[in-house]
């Protein structure tokens, strides 16, 4: 179990987010959005396009990580407030490093998502928050990682 | 047919896009269906957090940066995907009707050497808010088709 505090969280913990299916339907949905290139958009063009068929965008791949990782956390509080531990606080992220898509994920493909915790810093302008840095990952059905990315993110110290 | 190739894209050239206004309602959308953590829902929170108010999550900054990044060039690009974005940092919270500039800047080009037809092309963007503070930068490469290709 990946919680705590920032003094309280081991380098090298992982914890497996769950899985999401991307359908057809929520890919034209995101892209339209924000991506319409027409491998994410057409699934007819997508079908000649050297992709073969439908493919999310990099950016829908990313959010749905997100969408875990908050529902874990979340998970995560409600186990802390049910046995009287103190509130966590959680910040927001300055950013990330080597965000890889290394095979594209299709329409239909079930992508399971992970985080590992690989480093933590202390704030030195900030003395009630640390500096957490966690692997992102994903894999589909095969077993084949498809994206993975190291997210920095304000985690609150003990008080 | 694509407008742009890999030809066209000159080291060192800065071009800008937009602006493109960023509404509440986008981003308290975005935040339900992907980030539902208080400060990109709810303005009380929010004031209360080290955002100092309501802002956009940051992967909807991201897909935000996309959808510039379409409709300046990648649309009408050879585009052949990228594999990834080497940094993004988020600078600055992105608020309710902030007004975002695309900067783009050419930082490198090189033909492929496994796939002659295709080049790859280096970007640094900044996201500028209304007062031109960078609140997003990000640097990644994009593989571009080559408009003349050499025989193989």
């Amino acid at each position: 179990m990946m919680d705590g505090f920032f003094e309280d969280l081991v380098i090298g913990s992982r914890v497996e987010l769950g899985a999401h299916l991307f359908t057809a339907e929520d890919i034209i949905r995101f892209a339209k959005a924000f991506d319409p290139q027409s491998f994410h958009v057409d699934p007819q063009a997508a079908k000649a396009s050297p992709y073969g068929g439908l493919i999310a965008s990099g950016w829908h791949t990313a959010s749905v990580w997100m969408k875990l990782i908050v529902a874990h956390h979340q998970r995560m509080a409600l186990a802390r407030a049910a046995a009287g531990l103190p509130v966590v606080p959680k910040g927001p992220s300055p950013g990330f490093r080597n965000l890889r898509w290394l095979k594209p994920v299709h329409a239909g493909d079930t992508i399971s998502y992970a985080s590992e915790l690989i480093a933590k810093t202390e704030s030195r302008s900030r003395p009630t928050w640390g500096l957490v840095t966690n692997r992102g990952t994903g894999v589909n059905q095969k077993g084949d990682l498809v994206f993975s990315f190291e997210g920095m993110s304000f985690l609150g110290r003990r008080p | 047919m694509p407008r742009w190739y890999f030809e066209d894209f000159e080291v060192g050239s800065v071009a800008t896009h937009g602006p493109r206004e960023v509404t509440r309602e986008e981003i308290i959308a975005f935040a339900e269906e992907f980030d539902p953590q208080p400060f990109h829902l709810d303005e009380e929170a929010a004031k209360a957090s080290l955002l100092g108010g309501l802002a956009a999550s940051g992967w909807h900054t991201c897909s935000i940066g996309m959808a510039m990044i379409a409709d300046m060039f990648i649309l009408d690009t050879a585009g052949m995907g990228s594999g990834g974005v080497d940094e993004v940092r988020w600078l600055r919270p992105v608020k309710p009707g902030d007004r975002l500039t695309l900067e783009r800047t050419v930082t490198g080009k090189r033909v492929s050497r496994s796939r002659p037809e295709m080049g790859i092309v280096d970007f640094a963007f900044r996201l500028l808010d209304t007062e031109g503070r960078p609140v997003m930068t990000q640097v990644n490469t994009v593989m571009i088709g080559r408009r003349a290709p050499e025989a193989a």
